[in-house]
């Protein structure tokens, strides 16, 4: 029977899981990747709906660092769990809607768990001392460790001798010679590790996929739980925070313009959920409607619709209103842009 | 050895990986799967899982909107 130790590394696609993965594969260990998919990593989205971008979609960077790595990726769907950690964060948020410690906590205690079901023996992640505001300081990398219950099994190889010794190092599973003390924002250090390893191509040093940290996006996702009344959320919420311009010219309604073919054919799927507006005697962008938009709002809806059609600048633009299947067709002289106040775009 | 069709249209990448990566963990070695999908990324990150995982791209082939893969269980523990 062999030996052989078994890790899990959290790999979200960046370089820094790039190298820690690396440094415990060099050390003789077999490694395999878990990432997690919360329903906010979706930095290839815009690529992947709008019509100009197509034809260049974006890598999946945790499968790319796999593949470089020669080992398996296990992506599991946490987006159900992740709710309360967004919902809920212990630790509170940065500087937008991310909860990153909590973030971590969670991931780490679901990598706990993926352990303890495949029979490995410790985790490893890409966590820098000092790198990160939130949690990856000296004083919370601890708070990973104990919060998550992986305890002394979690091994930051790329900084693990400014760390307390853990079980894998105490053990002699790994060789804690052979780990790295890296700290800091600094990315030399990794730079010169990945140029060592021959890493080429990856991607860019602390970069991040995930949206929660992104403003205009927390504001969009703010606004929805703000006029829903609630923090809940669905997976297609999230996604459509991402596509179109989003519009609120009043508290019960919002619309939501595609900015370009490819998003109208995105959008497409979701009219059945929705109201939704379309111009139809010029060309123009289709439009849902989030919320509950009342008779007297659709004038005010459809001449907004309007300005974003190909008719923006006649004096008469028809637009079909299609509620719970009854279609409503108004004739309205589209908004001018300047008449409509930039408070209303989210 | 089955054959079995997977309707992944609508999902963004990388949900259709997802969804492939379950449904082959109850398929047999040498089963078929097709997956239809509308995200273009499918294209290199399915190929891509199937690659680091020992399961076969057997074809593929896309239109304006859609984007379908002919995938076949590998011989491996993958999943």
């Amino acid at each position: 029977m062999s030996n052989k130790r078994k890790a899990v590394a959290l790999i979200s696609g960046g370089l820094d899981s790039l190298l820690a993965a690396k440094v415990i594969q060099e050390q003789g260990v077999h490694v395999e990747g878990i990432n997690f998919f919360t329903g906010f990593c979706v930095e290839g989205h815009t690529h992947a709906i709008r019509k100009k971008d197509k034809a260049k979609p974006k890598r999946n960077n945790a499968l790319w660092v796999a593949e470089q790595l020669n080992m398996k990726l296990h992506i599991v769907d946490v987006i159900e769990e992740y709710k309360s950690v967004l919902l809920n964060p212990k630790h509170g948020y940065g500087a937008n809607m991310n909860p990153c410690l909590d973030c971590k906590v969670f991931m780490v205690a679901k990598a706990k768990q993926w352990i303890e079901e495949n029979d490995f023996d410790f985790i490893i992640t890409g966590e820098v001392v000092g790198q990160r505001p939130m949690s990856q300081r000296k004083d919370t990398m601890p708070v990973i460790s104990r919060e998550s219950g992986a305890d002394d099994l979690l091994l930051r190889p790329l900084c693990a001798k400014n760390l307390p010794e853990t079980l894998p190092e105490h053990e002699g599973w790994v060789n804690r010679d052979e780990l790295f003390d890296f700290s800091g924002r600094t990315r030399k250090p990794q730079m010169a590790l990945a140029d060592q390893y021959g890493f080429e191509d990856y991607a860019t040093p602390a970069g991040g996929c995930c949206f929660l940290t992104d403003k205009s996006y927390s504001v969009k996702l703010v606004d929805l739980w703000k006029y829903r009344g609630s923090k809940e959320y669905e997976l297609d919420d999230i996604m459509l925070l991402k596509v179109g311009r989003h519009i609120r010219p009043g508290g019960n309604y919002k619309l939501i313009v595609a900015r370009e073919e490819g998003e109208s054919r995105f959008l497409q799927g979701y009219k059945k959920g929705f109201t939704w507006l379309q111009v139809t005697s010029h060309g123009g962008p289709l439009t849902l409607v989030e919320g509950e938009i009342t008779e007297a709002d659709l004038p005010l809806a459809a001449r907004l619709v309007a300005r974003f059609s190909q008719g923006r600048d006649a004096d008469k633009v028809s637009v079909e209103c299609v509620r719970d299947g009854e279609v409503t067709t108004l004739d309205v002289k589209p908004m001018p842009a300047h008449e409509i106040p930039a408070e209303w775009y989210v | 050895m089955s054959k079995i069709a997977l309707d992944l249209r609508g999902l963004l990448c990388p949900l259709p990986v997802i969804r492939v990566q379950d449904k082959i963990k109850t398929l047999q070695q040498g089963d078929e799967l097709e997956v239809t999908c509308t995200d273009p990324g499918v294209m290199h990150d399915i190929p891509t899982w199937c690659r680091i995982n020992g399961h076969s791209v057997l074809a593929s082939r896309s239109s304006d909107y859609e984007f379908i893969l002919n995938l076949q269980v590998g011989g491996s523990d993958g999943d």
